[in-house]
């Protein structure tokens, strides 16, 4: 394996890190797991179906099983620990602990990076808009009734605070 | 939105983080944050990979295996096969029936026949291929009557039929004026947690033990199983439970942790296994797909008088728990209805399947299909509706089973059924409410993003389900759990081995804590084996067996804390009670706060809770073989379009009897997550097998509900606290994926009679588009 091997560097939560021991088309999930010990990033389905891999790459909210790691180069990626502020939660974060949205867990980092994805987008999202953006995150658990709820609530939240910023 | 409507009661009043609050889950933050360590997260310096060789044929003998490339190649340290099992070849849950890996014959698609310890996943996967395993094809036995007929040869030394039982109650002669029959088929279904099989085994330095961290539903019966495989002593096997990334009964049975640990104590370093999606499917067992014929007796004014009913349970290729969920099914062919007069014919039997066994619900989900079914049945028969005909034969507390055993429990049926009909109905009309801009919203409509459906050809319907489930563990199982509290300096620390699997416990032991001791400081010390069995997390059992134990040793260390603090203040320990988090003499009015009264004091109390035992069903199926039981009703709104057989379930209403609610945000979530698992049963989920293989083993074929699939829910709790358990709640975790199977496909009838008069039987889930639309 090694004669297939490629350095290269990935943008990763705002740091520059070195990958030096991948393969030619090793995905995106393993190199951030298996190589670079982000380890908030989960693996269950590898064929995109169940979205607990989900990262962000540059504007885009993509399932990292299904990219090759070395096409991200040049790309800013951002994991759950990039969206994790220094010993707190976000908002999305704290919302989910509180109203009941986290089970298992195993799905939890996957859907809060597609939560901050969404609401970046769409600020009130309607309930058809939060099932359709967040169909790709599959949750065996909790049947979305919680999470929705904390959806709703942190964008009521964020609307609050920035009336009250006005 | 989510209407959530439960009995506020006193628990207005109580102190954050005590029983009837829904404080946070003490691993909340670390899950939300992705530093939580899953099993699949866990590896060891000097850590080896390990993978499994599976079986491409359902039966075939092994004529040999060569693994003399495999061992070749640059990075492999070890494979293994059944010649270097020391202990035990054999293991299982209820008979140690299944091979460690298969040397003689295999009997699934799948089956373990040996293990490799590489440098890396993808020479694991090298290393596999390059073994070489010659074997002399079989004929599969793959119908179950086949198994039950004795037409096709024994697949296993123990039989092909894994256990047979009959049930004779009352007048077996007796006929009723309305008569219903159907037969009903229930397909495979998984499990499908998220959290990937995975494990790691690091071995003791002198290689004489070992500590296994694992992805589990029970610690104790896994290193009970492991030990005996490894020629080991129990005490030196220790688990630790990993991270759990769901469970829903399929990390009951052994997966990987006997080849895990081999491995590891043969090469003397660290290995881990992680199975993908596809293995996955083949690693654990899953609900039996069941044909199930009933008969329904009624009077004509819809009283039930007998029912007949004959079951057949797949159990594949090994028995698993199998025999116990076949008591399961036929114990609960009557429903939640009294029937005084039965006779019941259930078969759980070996196929060269894939092997099946626990899954939530666990053979009630198969026998509710039927009888719910029935109900509808019998109902169109005398005239009357889905409600009336279920409120008209409602069990009550004191009837008895077709077992003969009473129902001691609170059984609030009624309750249930008519708190889930108070409940509204979706205000939303047939097919959604237009969008902003007067459009049609795709996403309301069956189908959905596939925008084929037609908004005008929608129809809707409403159907029900109503059920009863058993708890705990049965038939003269010594079903235990146990717990420690320490108590110093005014914290307290719990120690369990009860396997947190994303249900809560660890949120509802502290809360017991708080509650019983008045403290807020509660720490939750590793779970592992280095305490007591809990028992499994299964049978909807933890809140009731290990919130028992933990509320028995809180009590415990609090009786000897208010012997002390009633000698040091001279004060009758017996008029000691705690009050918020103070000790309160109540004739006095002395109080002091807990953490002051112990100051300097120390109690550590370790307790095992035992429920009531029960017994074995005799040959003619009596006997009071089950511990305690809970009820559920469901109403599903469904909207259909007949022609594609599309389904959108709209609404899904429920009213749970849950004894006392410990965290109703808990509560809520083991609602609408087994509704989920009702709904994938009833319109989506199944494993399709095609001569003994899986044929969608992954994610994109085997279909799981969605943001999309899932209705709102609308959960009313009956909270009427049963004496017979600890702290009055039942367990919650079952009865919601029971009866919304059938209450979502009653609807789906309910539609398709509105469209033509006469509609269609669907007697077999899922439903799939063409039962709807051909």
């Amino acid at each position: 394996m090694n004669s297939d091997s490629e350095v290269f560097s990935l943008h990763i939560n705002g740091v520059v890190r070195e990958v030096t021991d991948s393969w030619l088309g090793e995905s995106l999930l393993d190199v951030l797991r298996d190589r670079l010990g982000l380890l908030g990033v989960k693996g269950a389905c590898e064929q995109g179906e169940c979205g607990s891999c989900s990262v962000m790459v540059g504007d885009s909210l993509l399932c990292s099983c299904l990219v090759m790691a070395a096409s991200a180069v040049g790309e800013p990626i951002v994991t759950i620990e990039g969206l994790t502020p220094e010993e707190t939660l976000s908002d999305v974060q704290a919302v989910f602990v509180e109203a009941g949205a986290i089970q298992c867990g195993f799905c939890t980092p996957g859907l809060i990076t597609a939560v901050h994805d969404l609401l970046d987008r769409i600020a009130i999202p309607t309930d058809s808009e939060i099932r359709e953006e967040l169909a790709g995150n599959v949750c065996r658990c909790t049947g979305y009734g919680r999470i929705i709820d904390a959806v709703q609530q942190v964008a009521v939240r964020r609307a609050d605070s920035s009336d009250g910023a006005l | 939105m989510t209407v959530i409507d439960h009995d506020a009661g006193p628990r207005t009043s109580a102190r954050h983080g005590t029983v009837g609050t829904s404080p946070p889950r003490p691993d909340g933050d670390a899950k939300a944050q992705g530093s939580f360590a899953f099993s699949s997260d866990l590896s060891a310096d000097g850590c080896l990979w390990g993978a499994t060789l599976r079986s491409p044929y359902p039966s075939a003998r092994i004529v040999s295996i060569d693994l003399s490339v495999a061992f070749k190649i640059a990075g492999v340290e070890s494979v293994i096969t059944a010649d270097d099992v020391p202990g035990e070849a054999y293991y299982g849950l209820i008979s140690r029936d299944q091979p460690v890996f298969a040397s003689d014959v295999v009997r699934y698609v799948g089956e373990p026949i040996a293990a490799v310890a590489a440098d890396h996943p993808e020479t694991c996967r090298r290393a596999l291929a390059a073994i070489v395993v010659e074997y002399e094809e079989l004929e599969p036995l793959l119908d179950p009557e086949q198994a039950i007929d004795g037409s096709h040869h024994d697949i296993h030394p123990d039989g092909n039929v894994i256990r047979h039982q009959r049930i004779a109650c009352g007048d077996i002669e007796r006929t009723g004026s309305v008569v219903v029959e159907g037969t009903y088929e229930i397909g495979m279904q998984d499990q499908a947690f998220l959290g990937l099989e995975a494990a790691l085994a690091i071995p003791d330095p002198d290689g004489k033990g070992v500590e296994l961290h694992v992805a589990t539903q029970w610690l104790h019966e896994d290193r009970g199983q492991l030990a005996a495989c490894l020629a080991l002593p129990e005490e030196s096997v220790r688990l630790v439970l990993g991270g759990v990334g769901g469970a829903f009964g399929a990390r009951e049975d052994i997966s990987l942790q006997v080849h895990t640990c081999l491995l590891a104590l043969r090469l003397g370093r660290p290995v881990r296994f992680a199975y993908s999606r596809t293995e996955s499917f083949l690693g654990h067992v899953h609900r039996h797909p069941a044909t199930i014929w009933m008969r329904h007796h009624a009077d004509a004014d819809g009283q039930i008088v007998k029912i007949e009913s004959r079951m057949v349970f797949d159990g594949g290729a090994y028995a698993s728990t199998s025999a116990a969920v076949l008591i399961n099914a036929v114990t609960h062919a009557q429903g939640p209805y009294r029937c005084a007069n039965a006779v019941v014919d259930g078969y759980a039997v070996r196929t060269n399947s894939v092997p099946c066994g626990a899954m939530r619900g666990f053979g009630v989900v198969q026998a509710c299909f039927a009888h719910e079914s029935q109900m509808d049945k019998l109902a169109d028969a005398c005239g009357l509706n889905a409600v009336e005909i279920r409120l008209r034969n409602a069990m009550r507390t004191g009837d008895r089973l077709i077992t003969g055993q009473p129902v001691l429990n609170v059984a609030p049926v009624e309750r249930c059924i008519r708190d889930t009909a108070a409940l509204p109905l979706p205000t939303e009309p047939i097919g959604g409410n237009l969008t902003a801009n007067g459009g049609v919203d795709p996403m309301k409509l069956p189908g959905g993003a596939g925008r084929t459906a037609d908004r005008g050809d929608i129809v809707r319907g409403i159907g029900w389900g109503v059920a009863i489930k058993n708890l705990m563990y049965s038939e003269g199982f010594d079903d235990y759990a146990t717990a420690r509290c320490q108590l110093a300096d005014g914290v307290a620390t719990l120690k369990f081995a009860t396997a947190e699997v994303g249900q809560g416990f660890v949120t509802i032991a502290a809360q017991i804590a708080r509650t019983i001791l008045g403290i807020d400081d509660v720490r939750l010390d590793q779970i592992d084996t280095q305490i007591g069995s809990a028992g499994s997390t299964s049978a909807s059992r933890q809140t009731w067996m290990s919130g028992g134990a933990v509320d028995l040793a809180c009590r415990t260390v609090r009786e000897a804390m208010f012997v002390d603090v009633g000698r040091a203040h001279d004060i009758d320990p017996l008029r000691l009670v705690i009050d918020g988090t103070d000790i309160v003499d109540e004739s006095s009015g002395w109080r002091m706060s807990v953490a002051e009264a112990n100051a300097g004091l120390a109690y550590d109390e370790t307790v095992e809770y035992r429920h009531p035992p029960t017994v074995e069903l005799d040959e003619s199926g009596q006997g009071d073989c089950h511990t305690a039981f809970a009820f559920v009703a469901h109403r599903a709104v469904v909207d259909i379009d007949p022609e594609l057989g599309l389904v959108k379930v709209v609404q899904v209403a429920t009213a749970q009897d849950v004894g006392r609610a410990l965290n109703p945000l808990s509560v809520i979530g083991q609602i609408e997550g087994g509704i989920a698992q009702g709904l994938g049963l009833a319109v989506m989920e199944e494993i399709i097998q095609v001569d003994g293989a899986i044929r969608n083993g992954n994610f994109t074929d085997y279909l799981l509900p969605t943001f999309l699939d899932m209705p709102e829910v609308i959960a009313t709790l009956i909270e009427e606290p049963d004496p017979r358990a600890p702290l009055g709640a039942k367990g919650v975790g079952e009865p919601p994926c029971v009866s919304s199977t059938p209450a979502i496909v009653a609807a789906i009838r309910d539609a398709l009679r509105s469209v033509d008069g006469v509609g269609k039987p669907l007697a077999r889930v899922p439903v799939r588009p063409a039962d709807i639309c051909l």
